[in-house]
């Protein structure tokens, strides 16, 4: 490392205008998927994408587009994706009852733009299998937030749990959050990177508070303010050297894993930076509005025996 | 040795099976629509429904279908006879399901009578468990013949398997084109031989397009013959046109029934319908006795053996709805590999070269425990035969990140208590100890998510669930049995130097 980490930051003085930031971040978070909404995909929205191959390189978006209206399909968007000859059309309209759907759209498209289209990639998915897939994406999610409360919930005192899932509905409606701003599509594998940055979240809390809860055994007297900050410090390091080689990880996908994984990269690249700010700004400042003390731990010793 | 042989070929036999995303591919989900066959066994329900009461002689009014629900009345002082009837565990109308613990049907009454009439009103439908019932077996019927139209068409290594009682999961790797498929399995290849008649009274015609064109005809309701009773049907040329024609042959029952058809009808014209749409409707020149016969129509070859499969395969019981179909062609499917792999690579170099940046030794330690993960990962991967998505590649770049937290997790508790500890035996030993519980609760939070995806993702998705959760189990391992083993050796060796870390 080119700075050297003193080892006593004092972290706990920041909590609070950090939690303020977090507070208004998750109410524009909230605002923004509420009024703006999200980008939902075919996967949750029902429609046909098709992923375009053009041979000729000057055909540009606007034709692609012009033929598509001429076709009356409804809503259609046409996007640039990847390489530079290749598109994503996206058609709000479901027609699976014709099985002539896509090929129709291919010879009207080939006539149009004068070459041969290559559909690379076809998805059509049906109202009723969207719907079906939305509803499985929230149970996924809200599950895995079940899932996870108890886990700690067993593992820890309640003020732990506490902190841990309030800092996971941070990094979850933060994530979504800013996908919702910047108009990215949201779709099956975005719902596949929510639950690992929820995972993720939750394995970086898990080992600060499993550090503050020895500490808290170890020491009486000091308070819970300086139990964290001595608890954060001492596992600072193994805090940024995950996330650096999580994140060196992603951004190896995200530039070089092609169009398909972008979405699912960026989530997670976002999800592993606003996790690991969650475990040492949200979750271990809640122990400390708690009034966490070696009281609460000893408490559950004695439980256990 | 033959022991060690069949080892060998057991493990190379095995491969790891790529999604259809990386191999390109078609997946196509059907849902049948049992709606026509349900109004259908509703509509012989009734009838035998009303030879039961004419046989008990049970004076019924007003016996109708309405809203998939069959309504009559009946007077006060027959309702218990008919219940007794309707409840009977041996009676022919509504069956009982001891599995179920339910009735095929469910009846419940509705008291009309004023002061005039002592009638009540029954409503019967089927129940839950015989909606069920219906659904089960066309869906059986269902899959065998998609199987037969799906294999005659001979893309490689089809998938097809029943999903929840009413759908159908189609997986054709290699095929980027689905749209014969599709037709194929768009139609329920219903066929019929009816006779055009003059007679317009609505009763017993109707008036039915053609499948090329908008004329229509109008056609006698009464079937001839159906395609039942075809035992075989192949593309062939016409000997005098040239035209592409299917030619068909009956069994036994058929042959006779058509025989006798066409003596009596000769010098008329007989329609060939398929689902609800006239083929073809020649004039009857001569009695065909020998069952054997030609449909003529506007086809072309390839719609010719098209119209043959469909007629050999078989009709299907109910209508399929295609609700959902992905297809990947090969070039992407190549084209994902490559950038799989190149991200994969990165992501794992990146990872080695920082880990030996930060431990420098011990990040020789480290880094062999990631090749192990790695290796390991892979091959259980191709023992279990698991599918290899392109998210999956995504969940192994990302096991490869996230794998050294456990080899971090150690080491640094090492660091720390090298600064208490004299001993680096001592401060190695006790770190290993100290950190388990962290490394243990981290590792276990991933894994209920990876598990949670396993159960609730689909297709793609769940290929990253699988690496996922398999990563996190080989981490584990590597992480306590081999690089432990491997730093132990390395602090044995240097326990009298002073070890930096």
């Amino acid at each position: 490392m080119i700075f050297k980490i003193s080892n006593d930051i004092k972290f706990s003085h920041f909590y609070r205008k950090l939690n303020i930031l977090s507070l208004i971040l998750i109410l524009l978070s909230i605002i923004t998927i509420l009024f703006k909404g999200l980008n939902l995909g075919v996967d949750f929205k029902g429609g046909t994408l098709i992923e375009i191959r053009t041979e000729n390189s000057i055909t540009s978006i606007a034709e692609i587009r012009e033929s598509f209206l001429k076709m009356n399909l409804g809503d259609v968007t046409v996007k640039r994706f990847g390489n530079e000859n290749d598109y994503l059309v996206k058609i709000e309209t479901v027609k699976s009852d014709d099985e002539n759907f896509i090929k129709s759209i291919n010879d009207k498209l080939s006539t149009d733009l004068g070459s041969d289209i290559n559909f690379r990639r076809v998805e059509n998915v049906g109202p009723k299998v969207s719907k079906e897939l939305l509803r499985a994406g929230i149970l996924a999610i809200t599950l895995s937030l079940a899932a996870m409360l108890f886990y700690i919930w067993i593992r820890f005192e309640w003020q732990f749990s506490l902190g841990a899932i309030i800092a996971l509905v941070h990094d979850v409606i933060i994530t979504v959050g800013i996908f919702s701003f910047l108009s990215y599509e949201v779709n099956l594998s975005i719902v596949a990177a929510v639950l690992t940055i929820v995972g993720y979240s939750m394995n970086d809390t898990v080992v600060i508070f499993d550090r503050i809860r020895e500490n808290l055994k170890k020491y009486a007297k000091i308070s819970i303010a300086e139990i964290s900050d001595l608890s954060t410090n001492q596992t600072l390091s193994r805090t940024l050297i995950t996330s650096v080689t999580t994140l060196l990880a992603l951004f190896s996908i995200y530039i070089f894993g092609g169009a398909i994984l972008k979405g699912f990269s960026f989530a997670m690249i976002l999800g592993v930076i606003v996790g690991t700010y969650s475990s040492i700004f949200i979750a271990t400042p809640v122990l400390n509005y708690t009034n966490v003390s070696q009281k609460t731990i000893l408490k559950e010793d004695k439980k256990n025996i | 040795m033959n022991f060690v042989d069949n080892e060998d070929n057991f493990l190379l036999s095995k491969k790891v099976n790529l999604g259809l995303d990386l191999q390109g591919g078609s997946y196509l989900l059907l849902e049948v629509d049992s709606q026509p066959v349900v109004k259908q066994k509703l509509q012989n329900k009734l009838i035998s429904l009303r030879k039961v009461l004419k046989e008990m002689k049970i004076k019924y009014k007003n016996l109708k279908i309405k809203n998939e629900t069959i309504n009559f009345q009946l007077s006060t002082n027959d309702k218990e006879r008919f219940e007794d009837f309707f409840l009977n565990k041996e009676n022919l109308i509504n069956s009982y399901y001891d599995q179920y613990r339910s009735y095929e049907m469910d009846y419940s009454i509705i008291d009309t009578s004023d002061s005039s009439t002592t009638n009540i009103l029954l409503m019967i439908k089927y129940s839950k468990f015989g909606l069920i019932q219906i659904k089960n077996s066309i869906l059986d019927q269902s899959l065998e013949i998609v199987r037969r139209r799906v294999d005659e068409v001979g893309t490689k290594e089809p998938t097809i398997i029943r999903r929840g009682n009413d759908r159908i999961l189609i997986e054709l790797p290699g095929l980027d084109d689905p749209n014969r498929i599709k037709k194929l399995l768009g139609k329920t290849a219903n066929l019929t031989f009816r006779l055009v008649t003059e007679n317009e009274d609505t009763f017993g015609s109707e008036m039915l397009p053609y499948e090329d064109s908008e004329n229509k005809l109008n056609i006698s309701k009464r079937v001839l013959l159906s395609g039942d009773n075809l035992t075989n049907a192949k593309p062939a040329l016409d000997n005098q046109s040239g035209d592409a024609v299917v030619s068909f042959t009956f069994d036994r029952v058929g042959a006779k029934k058509f025989g006798r058809a066409t003596t009596d009808n000769v010098g008329r014209r007989v329609a060939i319908i398929l689902d609800n749409k006239i083929i073809s409707a020649p004039t009857i020149r001569e009695p065909i006795l020998g069952g054997n016969g030609q449909i003529t129509g506007n086809f072309t070859f390839q719609s010719a053996t098209d119209l043959a499969l469909l007629l050999r395969s078989g009709a299907l019981p109910a209508p399929l709805n295609i609700i959902e179909e992905r297809t990947v062609g090969p070039d992407l499917g190549e084209d994902s590999i490559k950038a799989g792999t190149i991200s994969l690579m990165i992501g794992f170099l990146l990872v080695i070269i920082y880990m030996l940046f930060k431990y420098k030794r011990l990040g020789i330690i480290a880094d062999l425990a990631l090749i192990t993960n790695l290796i390991l990962l892979i091959g259980i991967l191709t023992i279990l035969e698991a599918t290899l998505t392109l998210p999956g590649i995504a969940g192994i770049i990302l096991t490869v990140g996230m794998a050294v937290d456990a080899n971090v997790l150690i080491f640094e508790r090492i660091k720390e208590e090298m600064k208490i500890e004299k001993s680096s035996i001592h401060a190695f030993d006790i770190g290993y100890k100290k950190a388990q519980s962290a490394i243990l609760d981290a590792n276990i939070t991933t894994l209920i998510s990876a598990i949670i995806l396993f159960f609730l993702g689909s297709g793609p998705v769940k290929g990253f669930a699988i690496t996922l959760g398999i990563g996190i189990l080989t981490t584990l391992f590597c992480a306590y049995f081999f690089a432990r083993h491997l730093s132990s050796i390395y602090v044995m060796r240097n326990k009298d130097k002073k070890i930096i870390i």
